[in-house]
């Protein structure tokens, strides 16, 4: 009796305590944020502790994107606690990132007190309504007693199944009422079981069907880097045992190295010919962990239409979504391919004489070699740079995140990925501005290693007030800007859709990178001349402080090969190829309606 | 809305839809909490399904669980898109195609019912009509004094829109309709 009574005692705390307990009981060493009104009381208690570390950034939209290169770094859940109103509507743009490209994160948001909700307070917003549709789930908490079991559920919603971000909402009075902690446990709610074991049934149905392959290829996608370090080593595995060959998505790069000899590269609109082309001609594809996004599949009725389709996701709901698969297994990447290896190893083998015409046909797509481009010794060409900041970095403990655009492309298609989670990009929603916080993320779980931003001069300015967080932590991100004055992308894009019509897609006013990064209070590098770029490299590489790298690279370069929007994988645009006339005429007037 | 609208695979390409629309009915099991409604027609709205009926009420007291019926309208590809981003909500247990139910088990279709009140005013004529038909249709007279009737109907959607249609030209003032209840016929449940 006496002891249940102190039990009682030490398990009651105000709310503020409970969430800075359930973050230490959900294993949470680091939480980017911002305080405001309505999370002092938390922001109190962190005062009062050292086992959380807080990591104050600049911008709710940088704790955002900092929590996603955490959490895509680590394989953890990132946290960001935001106060209500702005602080909350900020960060809505890293949780619909977090959401398309299925990264754990857990947002705590202060509101203003329950008794004022609805009263237009003084920074209230509809937290709930507002993240609803860009969360997995979200909860307002209306009762104390029910905050530490939220939070428990928080993680494990974020961090099961396909993975993504949730928002607790804690309203200001519930963080000063006292109630009662509890820890977290182990059974989760009825209505949340996500399916993780594949049906065997139709395991042996994908090996049987891979057996008899003569033209295989294996899709794979982020899924693979989201089911853990295993299902990569699994996945190496069956690439080894198949002889097959493989591709991926952006955003499973590393899962299988860039260095294996059965990689064509990165699929896609701006893939390696050999790697569109195989899935053009292919007669069974494995598609693992990824999703047919409509940047991969091109051209709907002309995707790969010979091929028998075998598709492994953990999300129903993805499952015959965009393309129509003949076997699809429902289950998470790692368990299936766990039993698919295990199976193959017991029923089928490898005929890698049958696979050697396959493997002559894309030799020769391979001597295409879709990647050139024309080198020049006046000025830096932007794939000479990515090309070189390789070479420089490879031998190093290195994560590469990019902002978004063409720099990001160059960087899929140069910078070669050997190990999963060391690729950090914001590839569902397009997020410009999500690299820079994203290094610092990365930087803050891996504080030895060296971490790099591929940046473009436009992207990066909409999240650089980071810099000054990044100084701050001594956080010794590397900022590498390919610098072409304009929004290359979307340059291309005017040039290939509307006339060559470059509607304020060029910046006029550039600020000066070298004094800004001074201005921070950081180290601040320019480079012209591609004869200098191995040294400015190494500077870069050796200073140990945050460092903005003004790369001035050809301005007018444009990022090839591409499928251009109406066309299939098999169409094409290779940078051979693409003379003025061809980049003009690669759009038909009905492939212009769809971008 | 029609797959041709929808926002997946589009972005390159936008495929001709050449498969029929169809209506089905949807069960859904759900957590009666905060917001789960909001979820379930934001799910709809957000990706550009068509709702063209909607009921929900807690039917399970003690366990706080209620039952959604939902008339839904598209190709087969997007009604089996529809259940399964049905299934991705965290507060639902159970989604049933009751219209796919129904066939497997060789019935045409599921039970549906809905409930409907009809004001209708006038004098003479008309009202002596308004109660003839009424009758005819088996509708309840529930409220009445000499210038107006409240009819109380239930049956399927078909019977009360017919209802409704007759009653036009009589003085038909106002009208409430449930949305319609389903189940699937024999023993089994949900």
């Amino acid at each position: 009796m006496n002891n249940q009574h102190n039990d009682n005692g030490q398990n009651e705390m105000t709310g503020a305590e409970i969430v800075i307990r359930a973050l230490k009981d959900n294993g949470v060493e680091h939480i980017f944020g911002y305080p405001g009104g309505a999370v002092l009381p938390i922001y109190d208690e962190l005062f009062q502790q050292e086992d959380v570390q807080h990591i104050l950034v600049r911008h709710e939209q940088g704790a955002g994107h900092a929590a996603e290169g955490y959490a895509r770094s680590t394989g953890k859940a990132g946290v960001l606690l935001v106060t209500s109103g702005p602080g909350a509507t900020n960060a809505v743009t890293p949780l619909q990132d977090a959401l398309m490209d299925s990264i754990p994160i857990v947002c705590i948001t202060g509101q203003v007190p329950t008794t004022l909700i609805g009263s237009d307070a003084f920074q209230e917003c509809d937290t709930v309504g507002i993240t609803r549709p860009c969360t997995k789930h979200n909860w307002l908490v209306k009762d104390v007693n029910e905050l530490a079991a939220t939070i428990h559920e928080a993680f494990h919603v974020a961090t099961t199944g396909r993975p993504g971000p949730v928002v607790v909402d804690i309203p200001k009075d519930i963080q000063f009422a006292r109630g009662t902690y509890t820890p977290p446990q182990t059974a989760p709610r009825m209505s949340y079981q996500p399916k993780v074991q594949g049906d065997l049934e139709r395991i042996k149905e994908a090996v049987a069907m891979m057996a008899s392959a003569k033209r295989p290829v294996i899709y794979s996608g982020g899924g693979v880097i989201n089911s853990g370090r295993e299902a990569s080593h699994l996945l190496r595995d069956l690439v080894d045992l198949t002889g097959f060959p493989i591709t991926s998505t952006l955003m499973g790069l590393g899962a299988y190295p860039a260095s294996g000899k059965n990689w064509l590269g990165m699929l896609g609109m701006h893939g390696t010919f050999e790697a569109n082309m195989a899935m053009h001609d292919c007669d069974v594809m494995v598609c693992i962990g990824a999703r047919f996004d409509d940047r991969i599949t091109g051209r709907l009725d002309a995707f790969s239409p010979n091929s028998k389709k075998i598709h492994i996701d953990i999300d129903p709901s993805s499952l015959n979504k965009n393309v129509r698969v003949d076997v699809p297994i429902l289950g998470d990447v790692g368990r299936v391919l766990e039993d698919l290896v295990r199976l193959w190893r017991a029923t089928a083998r490898a005929d890698k004489a049958a696979l050697k015409p396959w493997w002559e046909q894309i030799d020769q797509w391979r001597a295409r070699d879709s990647l050139a481009y024309k080198p020049n010794s006046d000025v830096i060409m932007p794939q000479f740079a990515i090309q070189r900041l390789y070479e420089a970095s490879k031998s190093k403990d290195v994560y590469i995140t990019t902002e978004v655009g063409q720099h990001q492309m160059w960087a899929a298609q140069h910078f070669g990925f050997e190990e999963p989670n060391r690729w950090m990009t914001s590839g569902g929603l397009g997020t410009m501005g999500y690299g820079l916080p994203a290094a610092l993320g990365v930087q803050i779980a891996h504080p030895d290693a060296l971490v790099i931003d591929i940046a473009g001069d436009a992207s990066v300015q909409m999240t650089m007030q980071e810099m000054s967080c990044a100084v701050q932590y001594e956080a010794p991100i590397k900022i590498f800007i390919l610098n072409n004055q304009y929004m290359g992308m979307v340059r291309q894009w005017q040039q290939l859709l509307h006339g060559n019509r470059l509607s304020h897609s060029y910046t006029e006013a550039m600020p000066d990178f070298v004094l800004m990064a001074q201005a921070f209070g950081a180290h601040g590098i320019r480079c012209e001349k591609p004869g200098d770029l191995d040294d400015a490299i190494k500077e870069m590489i050796e200073v140990k402080k945050p460092v903005i790298f003004d790369c001035r690279v050809a301005n007018l370069a444009n990022c090839f090969p591409m499928i251009p929007s109406g066309k299939a994988h098999n169409e094409m645009l290779l940078p051979d190829e693409a003379t003025d006339e061809a980049v003009a005429s690669a759009i038909d007037a009905k492939g212009r309606e769809l971008v | 809305m029609n797959a041709q609208l929808q926002p997946t695979g589009s972005a390159y390409f936008i495929a001709k839809e050449t498969e029929q629309l169809e209506a089905h009915t949807l069960s859904v099991l759900v957590d009666n909490e905060p917001g789960v409604l909001a979820r379930v027609i934001g799910l709809f709205s957000g990706r550009g399904y068509n709702i063209d009926s909607l009921t929900v009420s807690e039917t399970e007291h003690e366990r706080h669980r209620s039952r959604i019926t939902i008339v839904t309208r598209g190709t087969p590809h997007v009604l089996e898109q529809i259940k399964h981003q049905l299934e991705r909500i965290v507060p639902v247990h159970r989604v049933v195609d009751l219209t796919v139910v129904a066939r497997e088990k060789a019935h045409d279709r599921p039970l549906e019912r809905e409930l409907a009140l009809v004001k209708v005013t006038g004098t003479g004529d008309d009202r002596v009509e308004a109660l003839r038909l009424a009758d005819a249709f088996r509708a309840q007279v529930i409220d009445a004094n000499t210038e107006h009737f409240i009819f109380e109907i239930t049956g399927r959607v078909s019977k009360i829109e017919q209802f409704v249609a007759i009653m036009q030209p009589l003085g038909l003032v106002e009208v409430c309709r449930t949305g319609v209840a389903a189940m699937n016929r024999g023993p089994d449940g949900m």
